[in-house]
């Protein structure tokens, strides 16, 4: 299972606390974007969205490359995490739901042999 | 459970039972309300009203907590005893469908549950649960549950 631990909560809340900050998740969401791109579409400084995108850098929302001498922007490893949490909570549930229809299979496989056995 | 495409999702079990009886208790509402939510769950299921055949509707209505109910519901699409159960999903518009093939295996039965989104941006809101706020507390609940080993014997 995947826990969170405060600190991960913490620094997840302080980067979510901020509009421009959830603005630049939304349109990562949609595309990959380079820090001038950002700092364009929100109408900042580089300097300004290099710090917003250095908070969401810390709470693994955002991860970022240098490629020459651009650096690029995509969603981090939280939302595979996120989604490896979903996916291992789903599990679970089959596996107690899957238990449950195992026992009414066998009930059920037995009453119909009990059946058999009385009308022979 | 398993994420196989960016539409897809399956899980898979082998179950100890010949294929007709599994195909009953998922297509048998008096069997199927035994099992769908297991004991351990905090969900009470309300009602299940299932029309089993080509076209037929269901609908699964569930107590999520005191003041809240949801409902699940959808229409099969194949129904072929007792080898494939097919159904839509479409309590959240744009219909998931969910296949289920039990393949007989020496008197046991091979499930497999096969959903498949309409979209990538379906399933990946499915996951972020956003359309579905219930979910994020059901699993919360059940997490608590599980990994509580006198809650989960209880029942």
């Amino acid at each position: 299972m995947v826990q969170f631990s405060d600190a991960r909560l913490d620094a997840s809340f302080a980067a979510l606390s901020d509009a421009t900050r959830r603005g630049v998740l939304e349109r990562l969401g949609r595309a990959d974007a380079s820090i001038s791109d950002l700092a364009e579409a929100f109408h900042m400084t580089l300097t300004g969205m290099r710090k917003h995108v250095g908070v969401l850098e810390q709470a693994d929302l955002v991860t970022t490359r240098k490629v020459g001498r651009v650096r690029t922007c995509t969603l981090g490893p939280r939302r595979l995490e996120d989604e490896t949490a979903w996916i291992e909570q789903q599990r679970r549930l089959w596996d107690k739901r899957f238990e449950e229809l195992e026992r009414i299979v066998n009930e059920q496989r037995k009453e119909q042999i009990d059946e058999r056995t009385n009308g022979a | 459970m398993e994420r196989t495409s960016e539409r897809e999702l399956v899980v898979t079990r082998t179950i100890d039972g010949p294929p007709h009886i599994v195909f009953d208790a998922w297509t048998k509402p008096e069997l199927l309300k035994r099992w769908w939510v297991p004991r351990s769950v905090p969900i009470t299921l309300l009602s299940v009203e299932m029309d089993v055949r080509v076209g037929g509707t269901y609908r699964l209505v569930f107590q999520v907590d005191s003041t809240t109910t949801m409902a699940f519901f959808g229409r099969y699409l194949e129904v072929s005893p007792p080898s494939r159960l097919v159904w839509t999903n479409e309590e959240e518009g744009d219909a998931v469908v969910t296949t289920v093939t039990f393949d007989e295996d020496e008197g046991r039965t091979r499930l497999i549950v096969h959903d498949l989104y309409p979209s990538k941006e379906a399933l990946d809101r499915a996951i972020a649960s956003e359309s579905i706020p219930g979910w994020t507390e059901m699993f919360d609940q059940l997490d608590e549950l599980l990994f509580e080993p006198d809650a989960a014997s209880a029942g």
